[in-house]
């Protein structure tokens, strides 16, 4: 398949090892990936904000990167995160119809369609849970509010990670509640923010995981954050660094991101 | 809806924003307090409070969870619930006139009331009609809303709640802090001194076992229901088609409140209407499960205008407005009316677990307080702390997926931000967001400017020591002061792809 990759703003500037990752992963299964060049941002952090406004343009340089999938230049699209993919599938169409271009919504939309989360894209689309990844290292999975109860992604990832060779998924206490990230809301509400982060570090070195993963690297970063903190030792990597690496080309781990 | 959830818990000492003090009760009820973040901030330092919150909530979400789970057709049910509540806001005035027709056919007389105030002075009123100066009440968040027991003492009428949680809530002059467990925020002990310091009946050796707690307000309030004339309640639903009300509780004093008195007001928000009896198959299967994590409710109480020799003999029925149409003018903001104030996203809310209800500065706290209130109050601007309620979540919606009805929270929170910026946008000067916000928007919908732009952020390497940073300046403190960020890394990913895969489209 010819795959076209949306790198997300964050993982372009702060966190390029995840979509490098999701590159590697889907090269070494066979399949062909593609980087639209005129990609930046989904929009996201505008519209939980509120400035559906300054979003708008954010949208449409989405959606004008990536309409070529529509013409069957690729045959999907594929996002390393899973709030960017709840935001692409039900937030662009709303924020241009509410700001009354419905043409756009209805190619935001289109373009919605053929856009997978990577856990989807790979259990889904491209039929596979083995990836012949290899990992020897104890790993708990936060599972993420938007991969969760955004975009569904269910038990995909822990399928996933569950045919790694050698690694060890043991279960995260409260797996499913909020790490309080929240975009902004990690801003505007501090420590309210910093008092839900708290338990979900303090439930994470519960495990003994030496990793903890999660197929977003917003909440990676935000927990990685209160990991160094508290000098956990525990490291934050993304799906995709797990599923990339191979017995020939281990990842490393260390570090809190 | 009235509930006993056995008493609430052991409740910790609550911290000095968690309640408003005896006698000091709010001008309004929807509208007190500094704003969420730093009402969030102080209550965040009582970490007792914290466990116990945390304690209370993860068992109520327990018991629900498993009764929801044994419900083979629980989504059916919800998309039925939302369906219902849509097509009630769609038919709002044609339903209102009918159950209005249904009302005074069997008896009752209805009376419209625009605005707390005008409310407050018609049961202030009717209840100065019968010469009484007490009256009983049924746990009611409509009369919460409007400060109804605050307006009648201001009368001379001293209103009792009947409702225990309720009933502890008021003896303190407190607020209450949930919509279902109103004293949430009260620990056994502390209950235990407020029924020695407010209740003239109590023997002096009472101990703060839940049984005998309960006992004592049980005696307690006998007495008032046996001497009262007039009742004051709520309406958890009220059925167009027959001019039905109902209220579903688990105690048994709502029962005697709407049963042994000769007169009976009954305060109702204009959205609680159902279209048809048959409507209420699904509401009554939804809320209790809801709610108080049990099967059914212990109690349904249903009436249909006044039975001659059966019940009060004199049926009033105040249908309130107080915000509620401003919402349904908003074709995204209408769902928050579909609320059945059942209370369960209170429950799963981490933020709500971890800073309590007084944060919220209104009656309705959690999220559903975080799209109800500034929809009521028509918040909007800076000065106004309900304006920052649509921001007081991380939008994780754990709330929109044990709604009952299925209300789309996060979504509406998002919408409700967007029209605070919206309304910020005739100020003369841009806030801090405002300039951030629309630099961001320039910088990220084009590649040509986003990428010099995430490479500029490799100047953050500067900062960092060991691959992390753990100080900036502000706003960037807000977030090291509690968290490191990690040191930005030496190539961009679009860097990479041009150094690896070359610079066109394709690999
Ligand atoms: S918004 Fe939904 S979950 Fe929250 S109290 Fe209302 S009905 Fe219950």
């Amino acid at each position: 398949m010819r795959i076209a990759l949306l790198a997300t703003c964050i993982g372009e500037a702060m966190f390029p090892r995840a979509p490098r990752a999701t590159v590697e992963l889907l090269e070494r299964l066979g399949h062909e990936v593609v980087y639209p060049q005129g990609q930046a941002c989904c929009g996201q952090m505008h519209v939980n904000t509120g400035y559906f406004t300054e979003a708008l343009p954010v949208i449409r340089n989405h959606v004008e990167a990536f309409e070529p999938v529509l013409d069957g230049a690729w045959d999907a699209v594929v996002v390393p995160s899973g709030s960017c993919t709840g935001s692409i599938r039900h937030q662009q169409a709303m924020v241009a119809s509410r700001l009354g271009d419905e043409a756009l919504a209805t190619r935001a939309a289109r373009v919605a369609d053929r856009t997978y989360e990577l856990s989807e894209l790979l259990v889904d689309v491209l039929g596979t849970v083995d990836v012949g990844a290899y990992f020897p290292h104890r790993v708990t999975l936060h599972p993420t509010c938007h991969s969760l109860r955004m975009i569904r992604v269910g038990d995909r990832p822990q399928r996933l990670l569950r045919a790694v060779e050698d690694l060890e998924l043991v279960d995260l206490p409260s797996a499913e509640t909020c790490c309080g990230f929240g975009g902004t809301f990690s801003l505007k509400n501090a420590p309210t923010s910093t008092a839900m982060l708290e338990d979900k570090v303090a439930a994470i070195r519960s495990t003994g995981a030496e990793v903890v993963t999660a197929g977003d690297y917003s909440c990676l970063m935000h927990i990685g954050g209160g990991l160094s903190r508290e000098g956990a030792g525990v490291t934050t990597m993304h799906l995709a660094e797990i599923l990339a690496s191979t017995r020939e080309t281990p990842a490393a781990v260390g570090g809190a991101w | 809806m009235s509930v006993d959830l056995g008493m609430p818990g052991v409740w910790a000492p609550k911290g000095a924003a968690q309640t408003s003090g005896h006698g000091a009760h709010p001008a309004d009820p929807l509208r007190w307090g500094p704003t969420f973040p730093e009402a969030a901030a102080e209550a965040l330092g009582d970490r007792q409070l914290r466990r116990n919150l945390a304690r209370a909530t993860s068992t109520i979400r327990g018991k629900r969870a498993a009764v929801v789970g044994e419900v083979t057709d629980w989504e059916e049910l919800r998309d039925a619930g939302r369906a219902i509540k849509t097509r009630v806001m769609a038919e709002l005035p044609e339903l209102l006139l009918q159950l209005e027709e249904q009302v005074t056919a069997r008896g009752g007389t209805v009376h419209w009331a625009r605005d707390a105030a005008e409310a407050n002075r018609i049961v202030a009123d009717l209840v100065k009609a019968t010469g009484e100066t007490e009256v009983v009440k049924v746990k009611s968040m409509a009369t919460q809303e409007i400060g109804l027991n605050e307006a009648l003492a201001e009368e001379g009428i001293e209103a009792v709640e009947t409702d225990l949680a309720e009933l502890i809530v008021q003896l303190a002059g407190d607020m209450p802090s949930h919509i279902l467990v109103p004293a949430i925020h009260r620990s056994r002990a502390e209950i235990r001194e407020i029924f020695l310091a407010r209740m003239d009946d109590v023997p002096r050796e009472l101990s703060d076992a839940p049984a005998e707690l309960a006992e004592a307000a049980r005696l307690h309030l006998r007495r008032t229901f046996l001497r009262a004339k007039v009742a004051i309640s709520g309406a958890n639903f009220a059925v167009a088609e027959t001019g039905t009300l109902a209220v579903v509780e688990s105690e048994g004093n709502g029962r005697m409140c709407l049963t042994l008195p000769e007169t009976l007001i009954t305060v109702m928000g204009i959205e609680k209407l159902v279209p048809t009896w048959r409507d209420l198959e699904v509401f009554l299967q939804l809320l209790p499960r809801s709610s108080t994590g049990e099967r059914m409710n212990p109690y349904t109480s249903m009436w249909t205008g006044v039975t001659k020799g059966d019940g009060p003999q004199a049926f009033h029925l105040v249908l309130l407005d107080n915000g509620r149409t401003r919402a349904l003018a908003d074709d995204v903001g209408r769902a928050a009316l579909h609320c059945i104030r059942c209370s369960a996203c209170l429950n799963v809310c981490p933020v709500y677990e971890r800073v309590g209800g007084h944060a919220y500065g209104s009656v309705y706290p959690g999220p559903i307080g975080a799209i109800l209130t500034p929809q009521l109050t028509g918040a909007a601007g800076h000065g106004d702390p309900g304006s920052s309620l649509p921001y007081a979540s991380t939008l994780c919606g754990a709330c929109y997926d044990v709604c009952p009805v299925k209300i789309d929270i996060p979504a509406l929170l998002v919408d409700l931000r967007a029209r605070q910026v919206d309304g910020d946008r005739r100020r003369i000067l841009p806030g801090a967001w405002d300039v951030a916000m629309r630099g961001a928007s320039w910088a990220m919908s084009s590649a040509k400017r986003f990428a010099p732009a995430a490479r500029s952020a490799r100047l953050g390497r500067l900062l960092a020591r060991d691959g992390k940073i753990r100080s900036v300046p502000f706003p960037g403190s807000l977030w090291t002061r509690s968290r490191d960020l990690p040191a930005p890394p030496e190539e961009t990913f679009r860097d990479w792809w041009s150094r690896t895969r070359g610079d066109g489209d394709e690999a």
